[in-house]
């Protein structure tokens, strides 16, 4: 299937090296791509993958090494060239023009070739509509791009990409926000592309991802390549051993040892038929013990964050009752919720987790400043000593507690998002996503966290699109369909095939 | 505190110019002038932060400027006491940025709109109800604090410096000051942190409109009488002095004392054109350098995608 015939390369890049402001962020790294060929870039955060991926579309300039498009050289990338080369990249969060149309969007980078030249909007219709037919995807190209779904603004990016003839597609994380079943079918187009010739980039945290559709790997790690392999040269663990660079036996191992604290405390949240029609949540009916975590699974859309929106009381509910350690309780407002002991790790960090211009410092004691105060006055040193206790519990890697979150990376972010609500000493706490777009190194420290919060009594909501993930973490897994609850396995019961059963709604 | 840095150095270098070719700009005199034309500008000033550092903007201030000074003259004349009538201003301020704060909040329209309604609106509204009448032979009692009586620098500079301080203070130690940050920063991320951005944001619009209350009187003792049709244009010298001190016009970022620098740099530098020998009819031209040079500096100074979070937020 491969062959590595240098002329055949579509893109080959020869030790590049790249350093921003005295930092190494890439050290002679190779990497090439053949036409035909999915070519996975797989390393932890920091390993160096978004600085490879801004220098083949021309949005940062090597320091040294060579960049060989189409068996031709090329100096001085910028991104205007790269795209006449057909290079083409997609993000984790499609840059689609929200009140635009579908088609518009497509057609808009063509547009500027004659600025006076009247609007085809028959053809661009009409051209949006091939396109998806040869993605096999089902979209009106009169919607505007607001109100498209994740999935399909992934699809209307991978139409924009063939439209532009590309050649070299580059895929940075395009599943981070799909469900496994939206994921085929992007896995799908994706050898589809490969089927017609063009050469694919892709690059994600989800090793089956990478396994079902990549023809080779390459390992990033601290700037460096470490190995190219073919796909059916290298198996998950010694993958994971490349890109962590050390022995990481459990990735989901941790949850065995203390299946003994099994059995469920006291009741801490209960929801009895608690609705809430504005958005789209039905008489769903709920118990969270202490010490547990529950995993609440669903495709995306199915209600999980509206369900926990309604708890934390950011939406309040407009039906049933929420009952903290027993008692009703009245939540209208976060501020409620807070005081009940309720914490919320909202998904999408980098925009709602943290606050990023301000310090790690200011960002982890923001839940809790009475208790880094005296006299209403914070007490910065106070303030500063607490939140270098989160760093050293949490290992939080920031250059110091002043630091501005803003440039920490995904995994010390979440980090920081967590050592917030913790400063509370939440009984009840609600993650959403916790660990998405986090690299594998800090996802099981993050797991880690999680567990020993059970251990010390506190309720965890978690929800995850990671299925592996839940299920290894989890206690007991409802799962949501359409705003309702389709049902909850206990943890022997809960396959991946059982949970994907009641969230696609068929007979388990 | 870099952009404190380059402005205080930009003040600096004035001054040395300043003391080289035109020494009589140091005169006591001229010091004391400027001080007293400014403090009213620096208190205005300081709203205006706290509005823009919660993401918002607030370009009504010149009009509820006039509408005060015309209101604490109005209750002076009745022959109420000074207090009364500095109150009445900072209460009258104090209500106007309520309903800009109401209507940007809880109304939900974009704040650049709801403070331009009200520019407009109050502007007109005043220009009617005084028919372009000024407030004149204000009584003794009101100028106590007036240009000929030598003790209002101090009583003034104790005031203004009292209350620079405050907000300073209060914005770097009291918990409030971290809910403006972070509700400026990103106002999603603080609504699901617990905070009522919403309230935030109301309340931090009434300040400003009770400092604007106070800019108003400090500046209406100085005189024997109040043009109704004072402090025009107001609003974009403050938001000018609050963007040269280094915060974010996008909000989530800057300090007082940057913004006490703007308001140095911006005031010090038009009127020194003349000591230089400069026609005065260049003094905007020349704020206009200074404002462009400071956003030229983020620019250059900010990498780009140094800002991804922000700007990330603007895809679908």
């Amino acid at each position: 299937m491969i062959c590595p015939a240098v002329s055949s390369h579509l893109l080959q890049a020869v030790a590049v090296t790249k350093s921003f402001a005295g930092v190494h962020a890439l050290r002679g790294v190779s990497f090439d791509l053949s036409p035909g060929e999915v070519h996975a870039l797989v390393g932890e955060n920091g390993a160096g993958k978004s600085t490879l991926i801004k220098i083949i579309t021309g949005a940062e300039l090597a320091d040294s090494g060579t960049l060989t498009v189409g068996g031709r050289r090329v100096a001085h990338l910028d991104p205007a060239a790269a795209r006449a080369l057909g290079i083409a990249a997609i993000y984790q969060q499609p840059a689609l023009f929200p009140d635009l149309t579908v088609a518009e969007n497509i057609a808009l980078p063509r547009e500027g070739a004659g600025l006076l030249r009247r609007v085809d909007w028959q053809g661009h219709r009409q051209r949006a509509r091939e396109l998806f037919e040869q993605i096999g995807a089902a979209i009106d190209p009169d919607r505007r791009a607001v109100t498209l779904s994740m999935p399909e603004r992934q699809l209307v990016e991978i139409a924009k990409a063939i439209d532009a003839d590309a050649r070299i597609l580059i895929m940075d994380e395009p599943t981070a926000s799909l469900t496994d079943r939206e994921v085929d079918h992007l896995l799908d187009v994706v050898r589809h592309l490969r089927a017609r010739g063009t050469g694919i980039v892709y690059i994600s945290h989800k090793l089956e991802e990478i396994f079902a559709v990549a023809d080779r790997l390459t390992v990033l790690r601290d700037g460096e390549s470490i190995a190219t392999r073919a796909r059916d040269e290298i198996d998950r663990d010694e993958l994971v051993r490349l890109m962590v660079g050390r022995d990481l036996a459990a990735l989901y191992g941790a949850r065995q040892v203390s299946d003994t604290r099994r059995a469920p405390g006291t009741p801490a949240l209960q929801l009895s038929e608690v609705a809430n029609a504005a958005r789209g949540v039905r008489q769903v009916s709920l118990t969270v013990h202490r010490g547990e975590i529950l995993g609440l699974a669903g495709l995306v859309g199915s209600g999980r964050t509206e369900l926990a929106e309604t708890v934390f009381g950011l939406t309040p509910l407009d039906g049933g009752e929420i009952l903290v350690n027993g008692t009703p309780a009245r939540i209208d407002t976060p501020a409620d919720a807070i005081r009940l002991g309720i914490a919320y790790v909202p998904e999408d960090r980098p925009r709602h987790g943290v606050i990023a211009d301000l310090s790690v410092a200011a960002n982890t004691t923001l839940n809790n400043l009475p208790a880094v105060s005296a006299g209403g006055l914070i007490d910065g040193a106070a303030e500063r000593r607490a939140a270098a206790r989160y760093v050293e519990q949490l290992r939080i890697r920031t250059s110091s507690v002043d630091a501005e979150v803003g440039g920490l990376s995904g995994g010390n972010q979440q980090k920081v998002a967590l050592a917030r609500w913790l400063s509370i000493e939440p009984a009840i706490l609600i993650l959403d996503e916790p660990t998405q777009g986090i690299d594998i190194g800090a996802k099981a420290e993050i797991h880690g966290i999680i567990e020993r919060l059970a251990e010390r009594g506190v309720a965890i909501v978690m929800i995850s699109s990671d299925l592996p993930e839940l299920l290894a973490m989890a206690d007991r897994v409802a799962v949501m369909r359409r705003g309702a609850l389709a049902g909850t396995l206990l943890r022997d019961q809960a396959t991946s095939q059982a949970v994907m059963a009641l969230a696609l709604g068929h007979a388990a | 505190m870099r952009r404190e840095w380059s402005v205080g150095i930009a003040i600096l270098l004035l001054a040395i110019v300043l003391a080289a070719t035109a020494p009589s700009y140091f005169s006591a005199e001229n010091l004391r002038d400027l001080f007293l034309v400014n403090m009213p500008v620096l208190v205005a000033a300081v709203g205006t932060m706290l509005v823009i550092l919660t993401g918002e903007i607030d370009i009504s201030a010149g009009s509820a400027f006039a509408i005060c000074s015309v209101v604490s003259g109005v209750v002076a004349k009745s022959g109420a006491p000074l207090p009364a009538a500095g109150a009445a201003a900072c209460m009258i301020g104090a209500a106007l940025g309520a309903l800009n704060g109401v209507l940007v909040a809880y109304g939900r329209i974009p704040s650049i709109v709801a403070t331009l309604a009200a520019m407009v609106g109050l502007r007109d509204a005043l220009r009617w109800s005084t028919q372009g009448a000024w407030i004149e032979d204000l009584p003794q009692r009101f100028q106590y604090l007036g240009l000929t009586q030598s003790l209002f620098p101090i009583v003034a500079a104790a005031m203004v410096t009292t209350l620079v301080a405050a907000v300073a203070g209060t914005l770097r130690h009291v918990a409030a000051g971290r809910m403006v940050y972070a509700t400026g920063s990103s106002a999603e991320a603080a609504r699901l942190a617990g905070i009522d951005t919403a309230a935030v944001k109301l309340v931090v619009y009434t300040i400003a409109g009770g400092l604007t209350g106070l800019a108003a009187l400090l500046n209406s003792v100085r005189f024997n009488q109040i043009p109704s049709n004072t402090g025009l244009g107001l609003e974009m010298k403050v938001i000018a002095a609050v963007v040269v001190g280094g915060t974010a016009i996008t909000g989530g970022r800057g300090t007082v004392t940057g913004t006490l620098l703007g308001v140095i740099l911006l005031g010090a530098a038009g009127p020194a054109l003349t000591f230089l020998g400069v026609s005065a009819q260049w003094e905007r031209a020349l704020q206009g350098l200074i404002i462009l040079a400071a956003v030229t500096i983020d620019a250059a100074r900010l990498p780009r995608g140094a800002r991804f979070t922000r700007t990330s937020a603007a895809g679908v």
